[in-house]
C-alpha cells in the first residue's frame, strides 16, 4: 500500500467532483428535497397524512438519498471509465495494487453518501418544522449511517463493474427502483404485517435494514427492527458487496 | 538499467459469442455437448529477450499479438501460460514494482476526459509520488516538447486524435520511467510530428532508457529500432537487428549499377558471379525522354542486380567492368526491405 498514490487518486476524484459541483449538488439534493416537500409538507398540511408521518418519513428519505448518491457516485464513473475509451487505464497503471483503486472509489462514494444523507436532516428540519427527532444514542446512529453509506458505495462498485453502458437504465428500473419501493423507506417494516409472505421476502433487500436502522436510531418512537439485526445484516451486506465488487473490478480491469 | 524478458508466453482470450449470433440458441440444440467456446489464441509461445538501453521493435500485421504482448508486460493482460519479467520482477507477481519502472502508451488513446491536458500530466505525476514542484516543472517541459502549450488548460475531450496521442506519450514520460512501451507510436501523426516523435524517442533512449515499440510500418522499424522481432500469429518468427534480419533473406539485396555503355557480354558475366540471383537491364529514361532510341543515349545503361550480398560484390563487378572495358559510372546498394523479409518468413505479404 502506497499512501502517496492513494491520496493522489482521492485527490483526482475530489478535483473532478469540485469541477462538477453544481450538477452534483442538484443531483444529490433535488430529489430528497421534493420528497420532503410533497410528502412531508403538502400531504401533511392538507390533512391527507397525519403529522407524525413527517418524522416517520425522514429516515426513509435519508436512506434513499444515501443509496442513490453512493451508487451513482461509484457506479456511473466506473461504467464510463471502463468503456471503450478506458479512461481508468492511467490509474490502473499507477504504482499501487489495483484493488486500492476500487477501495478509493468506495471511500469517495461513502463520503458523498454521508454528505447526502446527513444533509437531509437540516433540510427536513427547515421544510418540515416541527419534526420529532429522538437521537438517544448518537454513537449507534453514526454507526448505522456509516454502514448504510458503505453499503451504498460497495453496491455502486458491484453494480458499476457488472453493468455496461447500454444497461444503465435497466440497472435503475430493475434494481434500484424495486429496492426503494420494497425497502421500507416510506413505511416501517411492521406495516407489512398484513402481507406475511412479502414481509419475509423483503428481508433480502438491504435497504430494509438501512431504513429500519436509521428509523431505530433517529425516530425510535416508531416501530423498527432490532438494532442488532440491523447492524449484523448491514455488515454482512457491506462485506459481501465489497467482495463481489472487488472481484468484478478485477475481471473488468484485467483481460 | 532494466531489460525485458518473456518466456513461452501464451494468451488465449475467451470471448463469449454475442447473443445475436445464436449464442443462446446453440445451448438448446447442442444438448449434452459443451457450449462452443470462442477462443482466440493471441500469443502462442512467445519468447523475447530485450536488453536494457535498447530500442526494440515488435513488427507484425494486424492481430499478430503485439498489443497483447505489451498488455502482458504492462500488467494489463493476464498471461494464460508463461512468464514475463521487467528487470528482476516477474510482471504478474510483482505488479507494483513493475508499474514503477514502466511508462505506457496504449494503442487507443485512454486519456482521463474529466481533466485538462496539464491536469492529466500533474495527476499522473502525483500517482507516481512526484512532489508538486517537480510535477509542475516536468509538465511544462513536456507540454513544450510535444507542442501542446497553448492547449494545456483545455479539456482533452476537444483534442484532435493526434493531439491526444501526443499527450498520451507525454504522460507516459512524465515520471521518467526506465522502460517506455509505445504501442504504435506514430499511428495518426502527421509526417512532421512523426519525425519529432522519432527524435524524442531517440533522445530518451540516449539517456539509457529501454524502449519497446510496436509498429506495422517497415520504414519506422528500420529507422528507429536497434533490434526487431517479427511476430505473426502470436509467435516470434525472426529476431535481430534490422540489417541482420534483412541479410537473412536470400537475394534480398539490390545493386543498381550504371555503366558507360551497353554490353551484353558483361551482362552474361554478371549473371555468373557468386550470390547473384538475377540481372535485369533497362535503359535509363534520361532528360531526352523519347529520343532514347538515338545512339547517343542508348550507351548509358542501367542494370539491377539482385543478389544475396551487397558491398562485397562491388569489387568483383568493377573488375568485370574494367575487363570488358566498360566504365562503371554509378553504384547504389539498397538493402532488402522488411517487407521482403516478412514475405520470406511467412510466405505471404504483410498487407495480405
Ligand atoms: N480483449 C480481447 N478479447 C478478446 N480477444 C482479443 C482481445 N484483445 C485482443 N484480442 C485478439 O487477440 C489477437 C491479437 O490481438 P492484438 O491486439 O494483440 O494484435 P496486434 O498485433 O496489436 O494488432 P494491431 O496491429 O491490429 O494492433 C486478435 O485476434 C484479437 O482479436
Ligand atoms: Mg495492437
Amino acid at each position: 500500500m502506497n499512501w502517496k498514490t492513494f491520496l493522489a487518486l482521492l485527490g483526482r476524484d475530489a478535483h473532478v467532483a469540485r469541477r462538477n459541483f453544481i450538477p452534483l449538488l442538484l443531483q444529490t439534493f433535488l430529489q430528497p428535497m421534493m420528497f420532503v416537500f410533497i410528502f412531508g409538507r403538502v400531504m401533511v398540511s392538507s390533512g391527507y397524512m397525519p403529522a407524525a408521518y413527517k418524522s416517520l418519513l425522514l429516515p426513509g428519505i435519508m436512506a434513499i438519498s444515501m443509496v442513490f448518491t453512493g451508487v451513482w457516485a461509484v457506479a456511473m464513473p466506473l461504467i464510463a471509465e471502463f468503456q471503450f475509451t478506458r479512461e481508468i487505464e492511467d490509474r490502473l497503471l499507477a504504482p499501487i495494487e489495483i484493488s486500492w483503486l476500487a477501495i478509493e472509489k468506495v471511500i469517495f462514494g461513502t463520503l458523498q453518501a454521508l454528505v447526502a444523507g446527513l444533509a437531509v436532516i437540516p433540510m427536513a428540519w427547515l421544510l418540515l418544522r416541527p419534526v420529532e427527532f429522538n437521537l438517544h444514542s448518537p454513537l449507534s446512529f453514526a454507526f448505522v449511517t456509516l454502514l448504510v453509506a458503505l453499503f451504498s458505495s460497495c453496491g455502486g462498485l458491484a453494480l458499476g463493474c457488472s453493468v455496461d453502458q447500454a444497461h444503465i437504465g435497466l440497472m435503475f428500473s430493475m434494481v434500484l427502483t424495486p429496492m426503494i419501493f420494497f425497502g421500507c423507506t416510506y413505511y416501517p417494516w411492521s406495516a407489512l404485517a398484513h402481507f406475511p409472505i412479502l414481509q419475509k421476502i423483503v428481508l433480502v433487500n438491504p435497504l430494509v435494514y438501512a431504513s429500519e436502522g436509521l428509523r431505530g436510531t433517529l425516530v425510535p418512537q416508531f416501530p423498527h427492527l432490532s438494532l442488532l439485526a440491523v447492524l449484523v445484516a448491514l455488515t454482512l451486506f457491506d462485506v459481501a458487496l465489497l467482495g463481489v465488487g472487488l472481484r468484478q473490478f478485477h475481471s473488468k480491469a484485467v483481460s | 538499467m532494466v531489460g525485458i524478458r518473456t518466456h513461452d508466453l501464451r494468451k488465449v482470450y475467451n470471448s463469449a459469442p454475442p447473443l445475436a449470433a445464436g449464442g443462446t440458441f446453440a445451448f438448446s440444440t447442442a444438448r449434452g455437448k459443451k457450449a462452443p467456446k470462442n477462443e482466440i489464441v493471441a500469443l502462442n509461445g512467445l519468447s523475447l529477450n530485450i536488453s536494457s538501453g535498447e530500442i526494440f521493435g515488435l513488427l507484425g500485421p494486424n492481430g499478430a499479438g503485439k498489443s497483447t504482448t505489451v498488455g502482458i508486460l504492462t500488467t494489463r493482460v493476464r498471461p494464460t501460460e508463461g512468464q514475463a519479467w521487467i528487470g528482476e520482477h516477474e510482471v504478474w507477481r510483482e505488479q507494483v514494482a513493475v508499474k514503477r519502472l514502466i511508462g505506457v502508451v496504449a494503442q487507443r488513446p485512454n486519456l482521463d476526459f474529466s481533466l485538462t491536458a496539464r491536469e492529466i500530466l500533474l495527476f499522473h505525476g502525483a500517482y507516481f509520488g512526484l512532489d508538486s514542484r517537480a510535477r509542475a516543472e516536468r509538465a511544462d517541459e513536456l507540454l513544450d516538447r510535444f507542442k501542446l502549450r497553448e492547449r494545456a488548460e483545455q479539456m482533452v475531450r476537444g483534442f484532435s486524435g493526434g493531439m491526444m496521442h501526443r499527450l498520451s506519450i507525454a504522460r507516459a514520460m512524465m515520471h521518467d520511467p526506465q522502460i517506455l512501451f509505445l504501442d504504435e507510436p506514430s499511428a495518426g501523426l502527421d509526417p512532421q510530428t512523426r519525425l519529432l516523435l522519432w527524435e524524442i524517442i531517440r533522445e530518451y533512449n540516449q539517456r539509457g532508457k529501454t524502449i519497446l515499440l510496436t509498429t506495422h510500418n517497415l520504414e519506422e522499424a528500420d529507422a528507429l529500432c536497434q533490434r526487431l522481432a517479427i511476430i505473426d500469429h502470436g509467435r516470434n518468427i525472426a529476431m535481430g537487428t534490422p540489417s541482420e534480419l534483412k541479410a537473412s533473406v536470400p537475394g534480398g539485396f539490390v545493386l543498381r549499377l550504371r555503366f558507360g555503355r551497353q554490353s551484353p557480354e558483361l551482362l552474361q558475366r554478371l549473371q555468373g558471379l557468386a550470390g547473384v540471383r538475377e540481372v535485369r537491364a533497362h535503359e535509363v529514361a534520361s532528360s531526352a525522354g523519347k529520343r532514347g532510341a538515338d545512339a547517343g543515349l542508348s550507351d548509358i545503361n542501367s542494370i539491377d542486380v539482385y543478389a544475396d550480398r551487397g558491398g562485397s560484390l562491388i569489387s568483383e563487378i568493377a573488375n568485370l567492368a574494367s575487363a570488358a572495358s566498360v566504365e562503371l559510372c554509378d553504384v547504389h546498394i539498397s538493402e532488402p526491405s522488411l517487407e521482403n523479409l516478412f514475405l520470406h518468413h511467412t510466405g505471404r505479404s504483410m498487407r495480405e
